[in-house]
Formats: C-alpha cells, structure tokens, sequence
C-alpha cells in the first residue's frame, strides 16, 4: 500500500517494516501519534531519559535477566544445548514490564497523568498497573471479559494495585475486542490521556517504539551467550502473539544470519479458522487497529475469532516488523498446538523446576522439537518470556495430575 | 455526481447495510431519500468497528452474524441507485474489507454500483496514495474526516483531498448521540473554510431537530447516524422505513 501525500514528521523513519506498518487510524487520533512520535523521537537518544529508564531496569525490574543453561532439559531431549533467557524473573513475572516502564516514563514527560492500556493474558495489564502505581498515575485497564474469566488472579492482581479493570464483552471478549475498547477511550479523551500499548503492534509509531524497549532482550542475551558458550546461538525461539517478546529477543540477532529466528504462535485446537491464532498460516495480510500486517480473516475481509489456551496469544493479527521478517525469510514462524504447549509446560517445570507461562510454553514446545534434530554443539535460546503463576487456575482445569505420571 | 446539498441544512443519513436486513436497509434508504435525505451513508458491516459507538457496533455486529458481505452492500447500492437516480450515494466503510477485496477492484465496483463516493474511516490522508489514484481514475469523490485535534496543516491536506464533502467531527469522541452539541464544532467547521470552500458537513452526536438547527448555522450539512441506527433497531422491519421517513422529516422542521 502506497503513502506519503503531505510530507509527516515521521523522525523514526516511515513507520514501516517493508509493506507492513502505517498508520490506519480514525482522523481523532493523528494528532496524538504524531505527538508521541515526536516526544518519543527526542527522549530515543537522550541521555537522561535513557540513563533513568536503564536504572529503573536494573534496580526496580531486576534487569539484567540471567541467562540459564538448561542442564537437565539438555540431557533429556538429547541434542542442542538449550539456553533460556529468564524473562519470567522479571518483577511482575513477564517481560511485559520492560514496555510498560519505558512507555510510562514517557507519558509521564509528556505531562499525560491519565493511563490506558489493554491487557490479554494480564501481564501487560499488571506491568502498567505497576508502573502507574509508582509514578501516581490514574489507570484504566481494558480486559475481554472471556480474559477476564481466565485470568481471574492477574485481574486481582491490577485492582489491588490501584488500577480499574474494565471489562469488554463484545466480539469474542478477548484481546482484540480489549483493544477495539481502549482505542475509543483514546479517541474520546485523547488530550488528556496516554495510551500504553501492550505489544509491538498498531499504529506507527508503537511496534517501533515497543520494540525498542524491549531490545534489552536480545541485547543481554547476545553478550551472555558469548561469555557462556564462546558463540553466538544456532537459534532463537519466541512465542509470538502481538509479538514483542519475540521481536525484542530476535532483533539484536537479525544481521547475524547464521542465528536462525523461530516464532511460534498458538496453533489451538486445530487448524480450522477460529480454533488457532496461528497468523501466518491461516492468515493474510490486512488492516486491524491501526496496523497493516497479517490478520486471520474470512474472504469477506471479517476478522475471525481465534482460540488459544493462552490468552496472551489469542490475537487475530501480529506485529508488522514480524510480517516483514516473514516474508524476507529472515524469521521463521511456526505454531504448537494447545496440546503442545501444555506438555512442554509439564516437561520444563520438571526437569528444571521453572514453571512457564502459557504463552512461553509454545517457545518451549518447539524448542522439544527443535533439539533432538540438531547436534550436541548446537545451540538454541528460548526466551522464557513469562512465568506460569497467573496459569494456575487455567492448568488445573486443563491437566489431569492424577494418574500414570501425575504424583 | 449528485451529492449536492441543495437545502439549508443539508442531510447526511447514516444506515448499516444490511441491519436487519438488505431488503429492509433498501426500503428505509428509500423512505429517507424520499423524507429528504440529501446523502445516503451505507455503512459496511466490519466485525471490529473501532470508531463507532455501540449503537452502531450493535447494528453491524447484527449485520456481520447475518453474513452481509461487501459484494451484498456493493448490490445493495445498485438497487438503490436505480430506484432514486438522483440521491447522493456513499459508501462507508473499514478499510479491511475493502483491502480484502482489493483497492482497485472496489473502487471499480463502487463506480459499477453508481456510489459517487467513498468514506474510509480509517484511512488518513497520508497513506492514501494509491486510493486516491483508483478514486480518480473511477470518478468517484474520497470523503475524508476532520477532527477537532486535526492541526492546520492537516486540515489543509484534508480539504485539498475530500471531494463531495468534508466530513467534519464535532467533537473527539465514538459515534453517538450527545444531549449538546460541543463547542468545538463550530470552531472546527470555522478553521476548515480557511483552506477551502468544499460543502462541510458535521456529524457524531447529531442527533435531532435542534442540533440540526444549530448545525445549520455554520455547516452546509449535518450527518445522523446512530440516532436512526437506533430508531431501526428498536423497530420491526415491517415499521422501520416510515419510522425513519417520520424521523427525518422532523428533523428539518
């Protein structure tokens, strides 16, 4: 799709990954993405900005994250040595928080006191919380009431934390319809409010900025694999929902291109439209809030709904820098099935005692796959991107413990 | 090109194609042309409707479970159009069904389907390259929207591109009734005639005689959408078009 008429500050490039990326926004809300584009553009290289959010990482998020080396998960699978960056120690439990931090003390430099943000699986909704808590900010929170259900602990977890939870029963009352509901709150208040966008997705300049606070992934990781292992890894694994877990953990790899990138999003139930969330295999490319990339959709042009046991992945599109890294062959994207992703739950929390969440679980998955093909010098990073803690409730309706090996 | 906005105020009538169902959008579309309608909005049914209110979110949640598709608007206008040659025709929609179909391919239907123009409501000016060449090349007007946070320089890419009219938003916001009118409307309208001389026409929260009356006042035309979209949902099918028709006619007086 062609652009470009009256001549935007665009100071981060043009806002697109390829063809993928723009802006395709209701009138109401140009005038705020420019301004946060412009404002995020003067703090991107400020040393002040930069030297604050850096010191929060470190003392307030725990930053930097170890990178583990999984002996015993090694040894059961039987070939590549298998790495996992530890996103899950994260304070608040994911990764989530890298965003979130940056994003706030951006709105807080712009003079914003007012927060939204939407929230699917819970994670980006406590980190926000979180960050709104420490900084005094007011914070609205949009949930899909089926998330909400799911989630019900995360949900808890944002209301002590000062923040309201309001739910959203339209369309399948999951992530996107959370975000249909935060955008027109934006729309309506925009002057007055900041919109943290959870994921590396919508309108430019959101996946580029995302992406950016959660660079420090791959950044450590890069350095740590070399002190540990004398070599860059023979792969990268990231689940991939909106996707920024995964594009922060790749991004620092794409010019290395011996390191291969693997995504892997939720393949559900099965591989009918509507049972998985698996976008770019029953996906093509559209425009869903904001954002050109692929969507999952009917021949009508009609989103569809998707399924995952993971509500952090349960998104009908994906990130634009994805969609381009796709299509290059830079990154490959694959899926684990519900199924999948619940066993490599089980077989990592006992083997190394790290119990992921959902989300990562499908990384996981495929890096069981992945290991036992390759050789035992090989080496594969999977960024475990969050812990399992807010699962519990969903993992015990799910997995029948009782049994041949449930003790 | 028929989108003329001939009395003062002229009317700008919103439905949701297809809600309850084609052949009743096409009786009402009917009935309002005939009630006065200067400009008829056919909105296309879109599963994530992120600038609507829920009046309208209802309509096409309604619409898109009956499997009411682009290609059944596109029909829908057809019909239309030869039943009331000389009505204003629009046709309102997400860019994703349009992108599904195919830029050029839509706005070759539309022409085919006798719309004069075309209202993206996510589509801004500066992605809108490769529209607006398949617009001209079908002689058919792009309809862009102004808001009251749209800085000068916007404005000014806004009023060069729309044709037919200039859609003008009271006030930021969803779609839907309001009790009063922002100020921030007539302000918009006022900023946007320094950069052209283009009909503008006002919508979101219009919603009855009195708002016409004032919309009048500074605007060439005022666009109702959920106050009708509501009407019809709270009628029968057998009861909608002449409740519509009944409404419209009111809203001039």
């Amino acid at each position: 799709m062609e652009h470009s008429i009256i001549d935007p500050v665009r100071t981060l490039g043009n806002g697109r990954f390829g063809a993928y990326g723009g802006r395709y926004v209701p009138e109401t809300l140009m005038a705020a993405l420019q301004e946060l584009e412009q404002a995020y553009a003067a703090v991107r290289d400020e040393a002040a900005f930069q030297n604050e959010l850096a010191g929060l990482l470190k003392d307030y998020v725990g930053r930097p994250t170890p990178l583990y080396f999984a002996k015993r998960l090694t040894e059961q699978l039987g070939g590549a040595k298998i790495y996992l960056k530890r996103e899950d120690l994260l304070h608040t439990g994911a990764h989530k928080i890298n965003n979130a931090l940056g994003q706030a003390l951006l709105a807080r430099r712009m003079g914003k006191q007012r927060i939204i943000a939407e929230t699917g699986a819970g994670q980006h909704g406590v980190a926000t919380a979180t960050v709104c808590a420490l900084f005094g900010l007011e914070c609205v929170i949009y949930m899909g009431e089926e998330d909400m259900r799911r989630q019900e602990l995360n949900v808890y977890r944002m209301r002590l934390l000062g923040a309201e939870v309001r739910g959203v029963g339209s369309g399948s009352a999951t992530l996107k319809d959370a975000i249909n509901e935060a955008m027109r709150d934006w729309v309506t208040n925009v002057r007055t409010t900041f919109y943290i966008l959870g994921s590396a997705l919508g309108a430019h300049p959101y996946p580029t900025m995302v992406r950016d606070f959660h660079r420090v992934i791959s950044k450590e990781a890069r350095q740590q694999i070399l002190e540990q292992e004398g070599k860059l890894p023979d792969a990268v694994i990231a689940c991939v929902g909106g996707g920024s877990n995964a594009i922060g953990a790749f991004y620092e790899f794409i010019p290395d291109q011996n390191v291969r990138l693997i995504g892997v999003e939720a393949g559900g139930r099965g591989t009918a439209l509507g049972e998985h969330a698996a976008r770019f295999s029953g996906g093509i490319p559209g425009v869903l809030q904001g954002t050109y990339s692929y969507v999952l959709q009917n021949d009508a042009g009609q989103v569809a709904t998707t399924h995952s046991v993971s509500a952090g992945l349960d998104y009908a599109s994906v990130g634009p820098e994805h969609a381009m890294l796709h299509d290059q062959g830079r990154a490959t994207y694959t899926f684990a099935t519900d199924a999948e992703a619940l066993d490599a739950l089980k077989v990592l929390s006992r083997t190394e005692g790290i119990l992921p969440a959902l989300e990562s679980a499908h990384a996981v998955a495929e890096a069981i796959k992945q290991a036992p093909k390759m050789a035992k010098s090989d080496v594969i990073m999977v960024n475990v991107s969050g812990r399992g803690d807010k699962d519990m409730g969903i993992l015990r309706k799910e997995m029948d413990l009782k049994g041949a090996d449930g003790r | 090109m028929p989108i003329n906005f001939t009395k003062k105020p002229g009317l700008v009538i919103y439905l949701t194609a297809g809600d309850p169902d084609l052949a009743t959008t096409k009786a009402i579309a009917i009935a309002a042309i005939d009630a006065g309608a200067d400009v008829l909005e056919l909105g296309v049914p879109f599963s994530d409707p992120l600038a609507d209110g829920p009046v309208i979110q209802r309509a096409m949640e309604r619409a898109v479970a009956r499997g009411v598709r682009l290609s059944d608007v596109l029909s829908l206008c057809k019909e239309i159009r030869e039943a009331r040659p000389q009505a204003g025709l629009i046709l309102f929609s997400y860019l994703n069904p349009v992108v599904r179909m195919g830029m050029e391919s839509f706005c070759s239907a539309a022409k085919a389907a006798g719309a004069d123009g075309v209202l993206l409501t996510d589509m801004i000016v500066e992605e809108a390259t490769e529209y607006l060449a398949a617009m001209k090349q079908n002689g058919l007007a792009p309809v862009f929207l102004a808001a009251p946070t749209s800085p000068d320089e916007r404005l000014k890419a806004i009023a060069q591109h729309t044709e037919g009219f200039l859609y003008a938003i009271s006030r930021t916001g969803i779609t839907g009734a309001g009790t009063t009118l922002s100020e921030d409307a007539e302000k918009l309208v006022n900023r946007i005639r320094q950069f052209t001389s283009k009909p503008i026409a006002l919508g979101f929260g219009v919603s009855n005689a009195e708002h016409v009356q004032a919309v009048g006042q500074y605007a060439d035309a005022a666009v109702i959408g959920s106050a009708i979209v509501a009407i019809i949902e709270k009628s029968t099918p057998q009861e909608a078009p002449a409740a519509a028709a009944a409404f419209i006619k009111g809203l001039r007086a």
